[in-house]
């Protein structure tokens, strides 16, 4: 083999490995990715059942109610809109009426929000950052919420998960 | 007083590495010793400041004096000893003194063991080391000194967030920082090599131990994080494709690569550009990893305008170093000559291969950190990248990397057989075969994917093996004759074999885990009794205590199996009364390597219980993998090779000679 073929054999190989990685981003890029919406997006665009979406607002006071075998419902709102959400398992150590919250799941035919996931990342100044730039749009900012407690390495997150294939995610 | 001792001590390591940053660069063209060796008394005294600045930060924690802003908002004087010293750096003001303090130590370390280098070579390497401790101590000093006062001192502190109040806090962050920045020693030699023009094999093996160094402790910080994750948040997630854990594999991906291309430089004089780029690269993934988790960009893209100047400061210095080191590469790396012919199958190959694979599976994490990042600004919409892409495209290129693996090693420098390689890695093909055989069967064909991936990782393991049994001749001499030859072996051969392993070990474990998880989420009163995986768990019953500077509820449960009790277990939830927030600490029962796992969640007003149980089936193996990959790293370390340097004068050569 000549130098010249070497290197060929090289670049060839180096643009074979990239060709592949491009091809599994843009594979995954089309249905891997999540979106973020608030009540008041979900209203306007009419999210289709079953297409999974991260949902985030405020939980609205006054309306968690615990059922049987851990079944939690709640609503989440925006000041424009709300949103029912139905969630089975343990909620987050800081979930609390009246605070941001981001939960993972879809809509079921009846329009209610079915999670699998609730998070709720925050301490008692700060919340999500996703509902806290929603509600900044939409003029319904608390300004106490912006003093962001600086956290360490790690970031202070604690989720619930709803189901086995949530917790393997 | 101490406060500002410690401000004056940071100002005064400012000062010296302004002095060190340019005047062994004038010595350095002016071919003048004297001028030379100021780096070197610099670095030292650096290391003295930064280290009394970082120790009065540590007494302020210690002392618990509340007019300092620092220890107000991030201690309490209730808290345990060990906390008020983890909490120093359990902040962005003190980890980022701790961040350069380790900077300061490892340009102290090259200063004081760097005597076989050549004087300029040093000059440059600690020059360089200063400009990245200037721009670090500058943005410490003009954004987030840790050391200001408050005017009105408060009686007692805000207390450190509960979450980081745990041993992990000790080990994670320390050891993460002395990987991230131990790179910065690789990036120094790669500039230095770059600025003088000259580079060679010996440069290789000078900057590979280094290298090492900050491998070793970037694999077990991000394995230790990854263990802390797991039993602090109480939901038994041990790895969440979050930007800030990608700021940390990044590097640790381009530092593996940078690693095994230094080898073909050092061996066969070859790769020299690429590994220059890669040392840049990897630091610059580390700067960027900083910059992710430091300046809020994660967290909220808005804390820039909260606080604009930690975020453009922090961006000021990323643009500076990679775009500054970039440039120096695309000016000077055409004049740096080419060595060392290879065949594309050899070991060079491989390892180019190995390289190719781990710089992409890179590039293709830094796209998805980095793409909703880009979307948002851009395009305003949010989204959110997760474990499902991922696992798309990282999982497939690490699957290519690691069949590649056990061949690596095997193929002769130059040009190889691989015919030849893959008969001798015949019995580790037929035992991954036979793992996936009897992994299918067992999980009587339930996942597809997982008995594969188990496969895969005995065949990594078993490649291992036998490239040592090939090189020992453990089959075909007699048993004492292989014996005197394993122990002739050199250790960086076992390092290889101790560090490939580890990558099947952990890969085992990850498959393990994720596939055959089981979980039992109940609420639970006393004495009901939940089954899992063979174990019966039964509440005993819930009291309450008190802690330092907290309260907690403890739950008791009993484990048995098939009627023989085993142990008890006691996950509690504790509430900070200081913060307002509360942790759930999960009790952990190790069984070989599998591990029961219950976590608590709500407790009902009729004294019931929300109560979470996993069974995780050899979970264990996902960090023993990673320690066993340490571990062979600390071995290739001790390598003779290493330990005796780099070319010396002929005369320091022959008293080392005796020692053979």
């Amino acid at each position: 083999m000549t130098r010249k073929q070497r290197r060929m054999t090289i670049i060839g190989g180096s643009l074979a490995v990239l060709a592949l990685a491009a091809a599994l981003v843009l594979n995954a890029l089309r249905d891997s990715i999540v979106f973020f919406s608030t009540p008041s997006m979900v209203a306007e665009k009419h999210v289709a059942p079953g297409k999974r979406f991260r949902l985030g607002g405020l939980v609205q006071p006054g309306s968690l109610q615990r059922g049987d075998n851990l079944a939690v419902s709640f609503e989440v709102a925006d000041g424009n809109a709300k949103l029912p959400v139905a969630y089975k398992g343990i909620l987050p150590d800081l979930f609390r009426e009246g605070q941001g919250v981001v939960a993972e799941g879809a809509l079921d035919a009846n329009g209610v929000f079915k999670a699998d996931t609730v998070l709720a990342k925050h301490d008692e100044t700060y919340m999500p950052k996703d509902v806290a730039d929603a509600l900044k749009k939409q003029g319904h900012w608390k300004d106490d919420y912006g003093a962001q407690a600086s956290g360490g390495a790690k970031p202070a997150a604690t989720t619930a998960q709803g189901n086995p294939q949530g917790a393997v995610r | 007083m101490i406060a500002e001792s410690g401000h004056y001590a940071l100002v005064l390591a400012l000062g010296l590495a302004l002095i060190q940053s340019i005047v062994p660069l004038i010595g350095a063209r002016l071919a003048d010793a004297a001028l030379m060796n100021v780096a070197r008394s610099t670095a030292l005294a650096q290391l003295l400041f930064v280290g009394a600045s970082f120790l009065a930060l540590v007494m302020l924690h210690v002392n618990s004096d509340f007019s300092v802003a620092n220890v107000y908002e991030n201690s309490h004087s209730m808290k345990p000893l060990l906390y008020k010293i983890t909490g120093v750096w359990g902040n962005h003001e003190g980890s980022m003194l701790l961040w350069v303090s380790i900077l300061a130590l490892f340009g102290g370390l090259v200063a004081a063991f760097g005597n076989n280098l050549p004087l300029s070579l040093r000059a440059h390497v600690l020059a360089v080391q200063a400009w990245i401790a200037s721009a670090f101590y500058l943005f410490i000093l003009v954004t987030s000194n840790p050391f200001l006062r408050i005017a009105n001192p408060p009686i007692e502190g805000r207390d450190l967030n509960p979450v980081l109040q745990d041993i992990g806090l000790a080990v994670h962050p320390p050891m993460l920082y002395l990987g991230y920045v131990g790179f910065s020693i690789s990036f120094s030699f790669a500039i230095a090599a770059l600025m003088e023009g000259r580079i060679d094999a010996a440069w290789a093996r000078w900057v590979r131990p280094w290298t090492l160094v900050a491998w070793i402790f970037l694999t077990l910080g991000i394995a230790m994080g990854s263990y802390w994750a797991y039993y602090e948040l109480g939901w038994g997630g041990w790895w969440f494709w979050d930007p800030v854990e990608n700021a940390s594999l990044m590097p640790w991906l381009a530092g593996t690569a940078l690693l095994h291309s230094a080898l073909v430089m050092e061996k066969r004089n070859a790769l020299k550009v690429w590994t220059i780029l890669l040392s840049i690269l990897t630091f610059s993934l580390s700067l960027l990893g900083t910059f992710l988790v430091r300046s809020g960009v994660i967290t909220s893209v808005h804390a820039f305008a909260t606080d604009p100047t930690r975020g453009v400061f922090i961006l000021l210095i990323l643009c500076l170093f990679i775009g500054g080191s970039l440039s120096l590469f695309a000016g000077r790396a055409t004049s740096l000559k080419q060595g060392g012919l290879f065949a594309p199958i050899s070991r060079e190959g491989a390892l180019v291969l190995n390289n190719l694979l781990l710089t992409v599976a890179c590039a293709v994490v830094l796209f998805g950190t980095l793409y909703p990042l880009a979307m948002e600004m851009l395009a305003d919409f949010k989204m959110s990248v997760g474990a499902p892409f991922y696992n798309l495209t990282f999982a497939p290129l690490f699957a290519l990397l690691l069949l590649a693996v056990p061949f690596g090693p095997m193929l002769a420098w130059k040009r190889g057989d691989l015919l030849g390689v893959m008969q001798r890695l015949l019995a580790a093909g037929v035992a991954g075969l036979v793992a996936i055989a009897i992994a299918w069967g067992w999980a009587s064909g339930g996942a597809t994917l997982a008995p594969l991936a188990i496969g895969l990782g005995v065949f990594v393991i078993a490649g291992a093996i036998t490239d040592i049994v090939e090189r020992t001749g453990l089959v075909r001499v007699p048993f004492a004759t292989a014996l005197h030859r394993a122990r002739g072996l050199p250790r960086s051969a076992w390092g290889t074999a101790f560090a490939h392993a580890g990558l099947g070990v952990a890969l085992i474990g990850i498959v393990c885990e994720t596939t055959w998880n089981s979980e039992h989420i109940a609420t639970m009163k006393q004495n009901d009794v939940a089954h899992i995986a063979g174990y019966d768990v039964k509440l005993d019953g819930l009291f309450q205590r008190q802690g330092p500077n907290y309260r907690e509820m403890i739950a008791e449960f009993k484990i048995s199996r098939d009627g023989e009790a085993i142990s008890v277990m006691t996950p509690s939830k504790r509430s900070f009364t200081t913060r307002g927030s509360s942790t759930t600490e999960a009790a952990l029962l190790t069984r070989g390597a599998s591990q029961l796992y219950i976590s608590l969640g709500d407790a009902n007003a009729d004294g019931a219980i929300a109560v979470r149980i996993y069974h995780k089936p050899l979970v264990l193996l996902i960090w023993w993998g990673p320690v066993l990959m340490a571990f062979g790293g600390m071995l290739s370390l001790s390598d003779r090779r290493l330990r005796v340097g780099a070319p010396k004068p002929a005369r320091a050569k022959q008293r080392l000679q005796p020692a053979e």
